[in-house]
């Protein structure tokens, strides 16, 4: 009935709490003509929105989810739709009472109040439970409950008194065309429009929506089931909507929450119930709604028993029945994680999914800033739609691993832990050698990294003095002391590093050298032969990636960056290429393998493998030279992330056996070990002070903040330079620093490691937060065996960015003293560098 | 021969009854038998009869005839059936009837389709009924001696024969309905005014958007004013709002009424079924995207209960200045 | 008292039906099935009767295997034992006579039900019969349409209340007696979460009665044709009270 317009300048597709926020958001920064569209009617369209739970704790051990949450309640207050009940997680058992320490300082180090409380504080609280079975309280008086649904209504409203948006119900997207791989119309069944900007925010149907513009929203519907007991006296006394704190049973995997007469009772621990978006319901055939499906009873039993033990009393209230059951369908990724962004595949494409209801407003709020902007304030690694690779993103690896990780959702997972499903997805060539030597490995982009090698086992005993054990199963979990052995091992002798995993970009062509020029920081412009490390910067200034460009010839750049981010590199760096085809972007990750060879007999292992000079005056640290290395033609890169003497040996991925093989021949008599991502990416890399993207670079820190601006600016204009200047005019905010740890006995007398996130106090336990309101928590944490510490890096404001300051880290319940001993960039160990360019 | 069972509706052959002889009167004219009728009423239905083109009238009498009971009436139909020679038996698809074929065919041990919409007389009967009150359609066959078959009211028109004949008025005794074990009619009590869902010309009905039972006093109003009765929605009933009786819809009564004015009803598919038998629907309702929108003739697109108050006040005028003219 | 509860597992309302290809059957991939309606008053209407005068209730259902997942929701509701009848005819005779021979196998064990209670039709098939054919074939009185049930003072009779066109009927009935009741009959209670892990544990037994099929035949559905006519929009909110009032008028109402 009501008409659409015949062109806009941007369509968002769904109207749950993700849609209407975007559009509410884009219309404040300032876009017109906005449409929004949704199949279903309103105000409620049948998806996710329209059943969840809507309660909001703010506490996650993610920094950007936890802003994002905060965020959004600010905003649900707002409108008026925030409602604050408080809310306590339980633990019943000894491993969860560990993990809600872990929890409170999540809480501290993210700058939300909770508190640890006994199980009689419980009981004051919410008099129902049964606190002989709890052992501890995680309590959080902010946590609320919301209503989406009409927050939606009054964010569709503002954005229409704007006179910016329309509104379209029971309109169903029939198509999506695409021009040059760009937006160009959305097709409904009620007209066409022409745009280049799409915003999917359509939930569990988001892939459907996807793939009819050519991309892949990598997620799955999968079920929460729910049920709703009542009338319950006790609650229906409260005359409210909710009057007693959200309960999180976290043992059991389930929630408990007031709504009205009833206990609303929830649960993450049945089995992964996954549905495919092509087969949810239309909201004719639903008997509820496309997103409540009927409830599958015998997946609820246990959780009945359990939710039953801790509130025995109300819910055997006589005359008290189930009444409302469903299978609630929820988004779920492969991570976990939500998928923001634009799409990799189709300009102007974007996403919005995957977003839960505490999430929702401040969602809209990142992705119009996003899309205004080019940059996000919080930085979006973790959520951003580009993370993924492609095989990350087929339909295979999103069941595998949403099936896997449906009961994490509860879980407790250890910050290292690794998925059990799929595996095995992208093997570097030396796989099978690694497989003979015992290697553990760990996953990246679906590659499989050998973390360490249990054939090292025997090197434990020649370090035995200098190699700690972790006495405590948390901190030795995902853990080897063989990483420290395999350490020594390489700093006294020689190691080789599988680094397959680098994402690799070759540019070339008449342009490429003002590309790159305006992509990096630091000057590009060098002789043919020299590489250069520098940070990428975003809009604001901020990381947004760093990497290494080796200048191969004139106009032809190799581009290698870590491999975690590297769809996100590819997506930055393809979305900046030039118009006028005057720069060729190549990926040829999956052409080169990556060989680390570093130790000080390094050098004596490659010569004796190859004819070409690699003396120290025919290969100066920093340069790079094709080099025959028994007949394999190879890059080598002097140059190194452990601090050591070496090269990073890229050849062709079909010879990286043969490369192995000699090197390994060669490298016999001077005692050479094979070594593991856990030397490269946390031990040596903390010893020599090294940066690591995702941990210490972050869009919300500058060059300057991280002790990586270089003494001079380069002429040449480049992304983030004009921010980049005004940040050295002004100094730092913040400095990172490197601290150690200096008593590390816990008060049984286990000595702890305090891992990343724990958060960073002033020795009366207050927390530290600098001008910008970022808080001092440990970025990157590990041991430093050559140095024989243990060590910490974190941001920290004047006045205690200064060496020999006293502070405390917070780890799991307990206070440890710890010292800045580094506030800026000079490494603890070989200060000088002079091991690596020896 | 074909039997209809026929339907007293205060003396006279009840509307659904007709259709039923009529559609007999199309089987039978197929099948070359003759139509007969059958009833336990004490009108005079002759006239009618001849118009359908019936020739006989069996009028089932005896001790039992004051006693309503189901099981004694089907068992006495099924005598008659057999005694008669009838090869169908066809009537009206009303609560009555289909209780009463359901124990006639029970008793001679034959089929029963209930709530045809289509029949077609052969060896075999292919036929359309309707299944869920009407939320999908069977296409099945009907086999075996005697056929019994009940038609949906309002599926058939009562279309009257050209030439109508003589009818014969038999009476019929069935003799072993004594020994049967069955229940009583211990106590009857007539409604008192106010229209009946099932046979009131205009209903007002009430929904979720009516908000509460007290909301339903503009929609009694209405209601009163156009000599309706009121009716309302599954949600309304659960609610607490409105009693069961007053409930259109799939398990509540099936309407059939001139006009149904749906107010604050969205119209899921129970409730369609309840009122799809109204020969125009209004429906009333805030969102002009409600599925009973789309499916009604006619919309008002608004709140009831600014809409409601103004169309009684309008009407009550109405009605004045009809007065006044006359 | 013993009561039999005899249910049909059939589609949750709520959704539109939708049908397999081949037409002969509804496409069941996105239905949650539940007891019919009028029969969830009847397994109210038993538990209430045996809280009141004691004794057990049975709920019995007729089709596939699946038909346990109603006989569990049934005990939880508070009936104390489920029998599944294997069957696959879904005409109303075999379905009778697969009742009928079921209840004759257990009433040979245990001896008679005073109450048989069904649904007046089923929720989805909609046949009128399948009570009346039972009590027929078991020589017992039946009262369909009910919507009130009281066991008599002496216990030997019941009396039945149902709405008819004029007004209000009771019938009374000798026991063991037959009733198809209808919705309105009382408000079912939901399961509390106790009754559904009883449930869960409670014994269901399989009967597999073997029947000859009846005289009506399926042979395929179809969805009803929709109203294809536009809707006419009067007006929007109060003002359009006039043009209300004109079609009263026009079709004679006013």
């Amino acid at each position: 009935m009501n008409t659409l317009p015949d062109s806009a300048d941007v369509v968002v597709i769904g109207a749950g709490i993700a849609g209407n926020s975007v559009a509410h958001h884009l219309a404040q920064a300032g876009w017109h003509n906005i449409v929004l569209l949704d199949k279903g009617p309103l105000p409620d369209p049948g998806g996710s929105t329209g059943h969840a739970s809507n309660f909001i704790f703010p506490v996650d051990h993610s920094k950007e989810i936890t802003a994002i949450t905060v965020d959004s309640m600010h905003q649900y207050e707002k409108l008026g739709m925030l409602t604050t009940s408080g809310g306590i997680e339980v633990a019943r058992t000894e491993e969860r009472v560990e993990e809600l320490k872990r929890r409170m300082a999540s809480a501290k180090a993210w700058g939300i109040h909770s508190e640890l409380i006994s199980p009689e504080r419980v009981a004051e609280l919410v008099p129902f439970v049964d606190t002989s079975i709890v052992k501890l309280g995680f309590w959080t008086p902010s946590a609320a409950v919301v209503d989406p649904l009409q927050s939606g209504a009054l964010m569709r409203e503002q954005a229409q008194g704007l006179g910016a948006l329309t509104v379209s119900a029971n309109t169903e997207v029939s198509g999506i065309d695409t021009s040059g791989g760009r937006i160009s119309k959305v097709r409904t069944d009620r007209g066409d429009i022409d745009t280049d900007t799409v915003v999917v925010a359509c939930g569990v149907w988001s892939p459907r929506i996807a793939r009819m513009a050519g991309a892949r929203i990598p997620l799955v519907p999968v079920v929460h089931q729910l049920i709703d007991v009542g009338p319950i006296p006790e609650l229906a006394e409260t005359h409210s909507e909710i009057g007693y704190p959200i309960v999180r049973d976290m043992d059991p995997l389930m929630y408990e929450r007031q709504s009205g007469a009833d206990l609303e009772v929830g649960s993450y621990a049945h089995r992964a119930i996954l549905h495919e978006p092509d087969d949810i319901p239309s909201y004719e055939a639903a008997q509820l709604s496309p997103t409540q499906l009927p409830f599958t009873q015998e997946d609820f039993d246990p959780q009945m028993e359990d939710a039953l033990e801790l509130f025995p009393g109300i819910l055997n209230t006589p005359g008290a029945g189930i009444r409302h059951s469903i299978n609630g369908l929820l988004s779920l990724t492969p991570d976990g994680g939500p998928v923001l962004g634009e799409t990799p595949e189709v300009k102007g494409l974007w996403s919005a999914a995957s977003v839960w209801i505490k999430e929702g407003p401040g969602v809209g709020k990142v992705l119009a800033d996003w899309m205004t902007h080019g940059s996000t304030e919080v930085d979006m690694h973790g959520a951003d739609i580009a993370r993924f690779y492609p095989n990350q993103r087929t339909t295979t690896h999103v069941r595998a691993r949403a099936d896997e990780g449906f009961n994490k959702i509860y879980g407790i997972v250890h910050p290292n832990e690794q998925w059990e499903s799929n595996r095995g997805q992208r093997l570097s060539p030396f796989h099978p050698r690694e497989v003979e030597l015992g290697a553990r490995f760990f996953e990246v982009g679906g590659w499989e990294r050998p973390h360490w090698y249990e054939s090292n086992r025997a090197l434990l005993e020649e370090y035995a003095d200098r190699v700690d054990d972790r006495p405590h199963e948390w901190d030795a979990r995902w853990w080897s002391p063989i990483i420290n052995a395999e350490h020594l091992a390489l700093r006294e002798r020689v190691g080789v590093i599988d680094l397959t995993a680098f994402a690799q970009f070759d540019v070339s062509g008449p342009g490429a050298l003002d590309y790159l020029q305006r992509m990096a920081l630091a000057q590009v412009d060098k002789p043919v032969g020299k590489s250069v490390y520098t940070p990428i910067l975003d809009h604001n200034g901020g990381f947004r990636s760093d990497l290494t460009i080796i200048r191969l010839d004139t106009d032809s750049f190799r581009i290698i960056a870590g491999g975690s981010d590297g769809p996100r590199d590819k997506k930055w760096f393809t979305d900046h290429l030039p118009a006028d085809g005057s720069v060729v972007f190549t990926d040829v990750t999956s052409a080169v393998c990556t060989i680390g060879l570093w130790g000080p007999r390094a050098r004596d292992v490659l010569s004796a493998v190859t004819e070409d000079d690699v003396s120290a005056e025919a290969f100066p640290f920093g340069t790079a030279r094709y080099i025959d290395v028994d007949g394999v033609p190879t890059l080598a890169l002097k140059i190194s992330y452990v601090g050591d003497l070496g090269w990073e040996l890229h050849a062709p991925f079909d010879q990286g056996l043969k490369l192995w093989d000699t090197l390994f021949e060669a490298g016999r008599e001077h005692g050479i070990v094979p070594a593991g991502i856990g030397v490269y990416g946390t031990t040596g890399r903390l010893e020599k002070g090294y940066r690591l993207m995702g941990a210490e670079l972050e869009s919300e820190y500058n060059p300057v903040e991280a002790g990586l601006a270089l003494p001079k600016v380069k002429s040449p204009d480049f992304v983030g330079k004009e921010p980049y200047l005004r940040a050295r005019e002004r100094g730092p905010d913040t400095t990172l620093c490197t601290l150690t740890v200096d008593e590390c006995t816990d008060s049984n007398g286990t000595r702890r490691y305090p891992q990343a996130h724990s958060p960073i106090l002033t020795t009366t336990g207050e927390r530290i937060v600098d001008s910008r309101a970022r808080s001092s928590y440990v970025t990157s944490a590990g041991s430093a065996p050559s140095l024989g510490e243990y060590l910490l890096m974190g941001y920290l404001p004047a006045p205690y960015a200064a060496e020999g300051t006293g502070l405390l880290v917070e780890y799991m319940g307990e206070q440890y003293p710890v010292t800045v001993v580094r506030a800026g960039r000079t490494p603890l160990f070989d200060p000088d560098d002079e091991r690596m360019k020896a | 021969m074909l039997l209809v069972l026929v339907e007293d509706d205060s003396g006279a052959v009840s509307g659904a009854s007709r259709e039923a002889l009529a559609l007999a009167h199309e089987l039978a004219t197929k099948l070359d038998v003759p139509v007969h009728a059958a009833t336990f009423g004490t009108g005079e239905f002759t006239t009618t009869l001849s118009a359908h083109g019936a020739s006989v009238l069996h009028r089932i009498e005896g001790p039992f005839a004051d006693d309503c009971s189901p099981e004694v009436r089907g068992a006495a139909l099924g005598e008659l059936i057999r005694s008669a020679g009838a090869t169908g038996v066809l009537a009206a698809g009303s609560e009555w009837g289909n209780e009463i074929m359901a124990h006639a065919a029970a008793r001679t041990g034959e089929a029963f389709a209930s709530n045809c919409v289509e029949v077609d007389a052969g060896r075999e009967w292919s036929l359309t009924r309707v299944r869920g009150g009407g939320m999908l359609l069977e296409e099945a066959e009907l086999s075996g001696a005697v056929k019994f078959v009940s038609l949906v009211p309002g599926s058939v028109e009562p279309t009257e024969v050209t030439a109508p004949g003589e009818v014969a008025t038999e009476s019929f005794v069935p003799e072993h309905v004594d020994d049967l074990v069955h229940s009583k009619l211990v106590e009857r009590t007539t409604s008192g005014t106010g229209a009946s869902l099932a046979t009131a010309r205009v209903i007002v009905s009430g929904g979720r958007g009516v908000g509460s039972a007290e909301g339903f006093a503009s929609l009694e109003e209405l209601a009163g004013l156009l000599g309706g009765a009121v009716g309302c929605s599954r949600v309304a009933t659960n609610s607490g709002w409105r009693p069961h009786s007053d409930q259109v819809g799939l398990t509540g009564t099936k309407i059939a009424a001139d006009l149904y004015i749906a107010c604050g009803i969205s119209g899921a598919t129970q409730h369609w079924v309840g009122c799809m038998g109204a020969k125009s629907i209004l429906a009333v309702n805030t969102d002009p995207e409600a599925p009973l929108v789309s499916r009604a003739d006619y919309a008002v697109i608004g709140d009831i209960h600014q809409i409601l108050p103004a169309v009684v006040e309008r009407a009550r005028e109405r009605k004045k200045e009809v007065q006044g003219a006359v | 008292m013993k009561v039999l509860v005899c249910i049909k597992r059939v589609p949750a309302p709520g959704g539109k039906l939708s049908l397999t290809e081949d037409g002969t059957d509804i496409d069941t991939r996105h239905l949650g099935f539940t007891i019919g309606p009028h029969e969830e008053c009847a397994v109210e209407e038993a538990v209430r009767l045996v809280a009141e005068h004691g004794g057990q209730v049975t709920v019995l259902s007729a089709g596939p295997p699946e038909v346990e997942e109603q006989l569990r929701y049934a005990m939880s509701m508070g009936a104390n034992a489920g029998v599944l009848v294997e069957q696959s005819a879904q005409d109303p005779e075999a379905t009778a006579r697969a009742l009928a021979e079921a209840i004759g196998t257990l009433e040979s064990e245990d001896g008679p039900f005073d109450l048989v209670l069904l649904g007046n039709e089923s929720a989805d098939a909609g046949n009128y019969q399948v009570g009346v054919r039972v009590a027929c074939s078991l020589g017992r009185p039946v009262v369909g349409g009910v919507k009130g049930v009281e066991v008599g003072a002496e216990g030997t009779d019941v009396f039945l209340r149902r709405e008819s066109a004029e007004g209000i009927e009771v019938y009374q009935a000798p026991l063991p007696a037959i009733t198809a009741v209808k919705e309105g009959l009382n408000l079912p209670r939901y399961p509390s979460i106790q009754g559904r892990l009883r449930a869960k544990k409670g014994p269901v037994r399989t009967l597999r009665p073997e029947v000859p099929q009846g005289g009506l035949r399926t042979v395929r559905l179809r969805q009803p044709p929709e109203k294809s006519k536009e809707t006419v929009v009067l007006g929007y909110g109060a003002d359009a009270a006039d043009s209300v009032v004109d079609l009263l008028v026009e079709k004679g109402m006013v």
